[in-house]
């Protein structure tokens, strides 16, 4: 293995190594446009200047293969001379809207001048004009002034999504980023590009002119739209309610995981965010009237004891989703445990869903994995519904599942005319919660802490990032609550006692503990 | 905070001593100030002033073309705002009293335009710095209007047709913006048209039409 020194600073490193990635190995960051570590190398935005001894002239550290006894300066004269004169090259058509410009705060260009550029312009003459503001697809807006040509968008549609649709055309001051006629930026990751490019040539259509990237603040969490489960990093803003109608999150962008997602998030992950704000249910609703917790608790209580008593537990049904999570699930598990007779299942006919290679799956559950392993997937639900048709359950209480969507809505319909009490508990209005006779408002995923078990079997906590909107309270609370109207006991009384006593109870999860699955999760 | 008042001593507890030391005072002024005038007159003492009474409203002080007063939006040549909602005022801003919604621009070349521009007088500290961060000269505090007070809270905030109109005030009867933006007179509603300020016709020869609203 060759041994190297970057200024100053030596490793080891596995021969084959770039100077650019043996440098952040030793903590030195060397600026890039066109290399990124999930595509392979250009070499052509030449900003990663690097002095090696021995050579002639500064070298791309993103292309150049570390050798034995290599010495590397990063900061010398000679280096930073380069960098200022490749950035001011860069920018000498740079059209330089930043204040109308969505990249302005996370911009590379901007960065990097600030860092690396700080020179005195020299280019008088009038910048070329090329398109600007084209929708290129319908997530994604291009600003060919903007681009500084780096070819990641390029690289990105030809060697990941492998569709093809960006090239540079023409050469010189009039080479332009564009698609090939014809075609348009619609495949099923294309909000990537506008994550890798470096500055604000691609934008996301859906955010903007929304909010300034400064206004926002993140939070890392887990994608709920497949059991891929990508991790995410939702970006929100609470203290602007004037922005985007009052919507609170604004995007989603990708988090790094090498074993999940690495870069990337498809479109319908990165897009699905608007059901924290949008159709939320907010208020219990008991036969059509508001409510309050206690009243609504105590009634479900009552009707609950009223069928123990006549031993008739039997006729009450129990319908989760796997869209909750562990802690959810095995609250309502534990709940349903204590009341023998009851059936709990979560198991329900698949939805059609798209999927491919790379990340999406059929399933668009994010903790299928979690109702497996709590074991509450051999029941099939059809069953209950047509018991429930029929007449024979009483109380049917449906937490997060759409029936109109899984069984029609004729059957909904009859369900609910035959049913005692139809209970349902979620965060979003649909049609199933249009016919229940008791709905109680759940809070949405990014407003409560737990783990989801993706595909891979990887325990993947999700966190609270926002408040909860309105009444509505965490789906393992109101559980709780009930459990506590009950006279049943839970033992445990916050979080993550839940989501141990659960570990302990579980074989995989054994001696698991949120410490231990940390933000990059934890495969069992 | 506690206030304490000062013991009057003997000599103020006469009380007709403190009248008079206060007429003779008025009457130096008034003396020292009619002599100033008569002396003007006579075209003397040039370089020394006398005070004057000024008739407010009806006459008004100069005041310095730098003061800082009500805000105003800079408009362009077809009558839609300069300002490119670019919200650099609104992040300066240390009282948080500007609102700004922004929206899509038909010319590609100015992009984005706001929709909606509140400034909340009733918290605004007149420190300028939205005109300073201003990168298109947009806003200015040059009105020399300082009459600025209210009946309510809510008169108290400007909206887009008092800033692009500073001889507007609220409550307004008519909207005249011809550009699409949040109308506080149709309920806070999109209103306004590009087509009155450009025309109908195709503005952009793009593959894909922009989905933004044109109403
Ligand atoms: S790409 Fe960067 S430098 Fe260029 S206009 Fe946008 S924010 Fe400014
Ligand atoms: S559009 Fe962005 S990613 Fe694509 S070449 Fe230009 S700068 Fe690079
Ligand atoms: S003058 Fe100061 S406080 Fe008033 S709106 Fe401008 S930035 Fe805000
Ligand atoms: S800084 Fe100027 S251009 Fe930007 S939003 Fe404020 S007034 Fe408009």
């Amino acid at each position: 293995m060759p041994k190297i020194t970057i200024d100053g600073k030596t490793i080891e490193v596995a021969a084959g190594t770039t100077v650019i990635q043996a440098a952040e190995q030793v903590g030195v960051f060397i600026p890039r446009y066109c290399y990124h570590p999930g595509l392979s190398v250009a070499g052509n935005c030449r900003i990663c200047l690097v002095d090696v001894e021995k050579a002639p002239k500064l070298q791309i550290a993103c292309n150049t293969p570390v050798a034995e006894g290599m010495v590397v300066n990063t900061t010398s004269k000679k280096v930073t001379d380069g960098q200022q004169s490749v950035l001011e090259f860069l920018l000498a058509n740079h059209p330089l809207d930043c204040p109308v410009c969505d990249q302005s705060g996370e911009c590379d260009l901007q960065n990097f001048y600030m860092q690396y550029g700080r020179y005195d312009p020299r280019f008088e003459e009038q910048k070329n004009k090329k398109p600007k503001a084209v929708p290129i697809g319908p997530t994604v807006m291009l600003d060919a002034e903007r681009c500084v040509l780096c070819s990641r968008c390029v690289r990105f549609t030809d060697e990941i999504t492998k569709t093809g649709e960006f090239g540079i055309f023409n050469r010189g001051e009039k080479a332009e980023i564009g698609l090939y006629p014809g075609k348009t930026l619609d495949n099923d990751y294309s909000g990537n590009v506008v994550d890798i490019c470096p500055v604000g040539a691609l934008t996301d259509r859906d955010f903007r002119f929304k909010a300034r990237v400064w206004y926002l603040s993140t939070a890392p969490s887990v994608c709920n739209g497949c059991s891929q489960g990508c991790n995410i990093d939702v970006h929100y803003v609470l203290d602007r309610p004037h922005l985007a109608d009052g919507a609170r999150v604004m995007r989603l962008k990708p988090r790094y995981n090498a074993d999940v997602n690495q870069w990337w998030i498809c479109d319908e992950g990165r897009y699905g965010f608007k059901s924290a704000d949008q159709d939320r249910i907010e208020k219990i609703s008991l036969k059509g009237a508001v409510a309050a917790w206690d009243i609504a608790l105590t009634q479900i209580a009552t009707a609950v004891t009223k069928l123990k008593a006549a031993n008739q537990l039997s006729a009450m049904a129990v319908i989760p989703s796997a869209q909750l999570t562990i802690e959810d699930l095995y609250a309502v598990k534990k709940l349903t445990d204590q009341l023998p007779g009851v059936v709990c299942t979560a198991q329900v006919p698949p939805l059609p869903g798209k999927s491919d290679d790379l990340l999406m799956k059929a399933d668009k559950n994010p903790n299928s994995a979690g109702v497996a392993l709590l074991e509450l997937d051999k029941t099939p639900a059809s069953s209950i519904i047509e018991a429930a048709v029929s007449g024979q359950i009483k109380i049917l209480w449906v937490i997060g599942q759409d029936l109109v969507k899984l069984f029609g809505e004729e059957k909904v319909k009859q369900l609910a005319q035959k049913v005692e009490l139809f209970i349902y508990q979620g965060p979003n209005t649909n049609k199933t919660s249009s016919y229940a006779h008791v709905v109680l408002p759940a809070s949405h995923y990014l407003e409560k802490d737990g783990t989801f078990i993706n595909v891979q079997n990887r325990v993947q906590r999700i966190g609270k990032i926002l408040p909860a909107l309105g009444d509505s309270k965490a789906d393992w609370q109101i559980v709780a609550a009930l459990a506590a109207k009950l006279g049943l006991t839970a033992g445990w009384k916050s979080l993550p006692e839940l989501f141990v006593a659960a570990a302990a109870e579980v074989k995989p999860l054994n001696g698991l503990t949120y410490e231990k699955i940390g933000q990059q999760g934890f495969t069992v | 905070m506690a206030i304490r008042k000062r013991e009057l001593t003997f000599w103020e507890k006469l009380y007709l001593p403190q009248i008079f030391s206060g007429l003779k005072l008025t009457m130096k002024h008034f003396f020292v100030n009619l002599f100033i005038h008569m002396a003007h007159r006579l075209g003397l003492m040039k370089n020394s002033s006398a005070a004057v009474t000024i008739q407010y409203p009806e006459e008004r002080r100069w005041l310095a073309p730098r003061l800082r007063t009500r805000h105003r939006l800079m408009l362009r040549e077809e009558g839609t705002p300069r300002c490119v909602g670019c919200m650099m005022c609104e992040t300066i801003c240390p009282a948080k009293c500007i609102t700004i919604v922004a929206g899509e621009h038909p010319d590609p070349n100015v992009e984005k335009y706001p929709t909606r521009f509140d400034i909340d007088l009733g918290k605004c500290v007149y420190c300028g710095y939205c005109v300073e961060a201003c990168p298109e000269d947009a806003i200015r505090m040059d009105t020399q209007i300082l009459d600025i007070a209210a009946y309510s809270r809510d008169a108290m905030k400007l909206d887009m047709h008092e800033l692009l109109n500073p001889t507007l005030r609220k409550p307004l009867k008519e909207c005249e913006l011809k550009f699409p933006h949040k109308c506080a007179i149709h309920d806070g509603k999109i209103t306004g048209s590009w087509d009155a300020v450009y025309g109908k016709g195709p503005k952009k020869s793009n593959q894909f039409e922009s989905e933004t609203p044109s109403h």
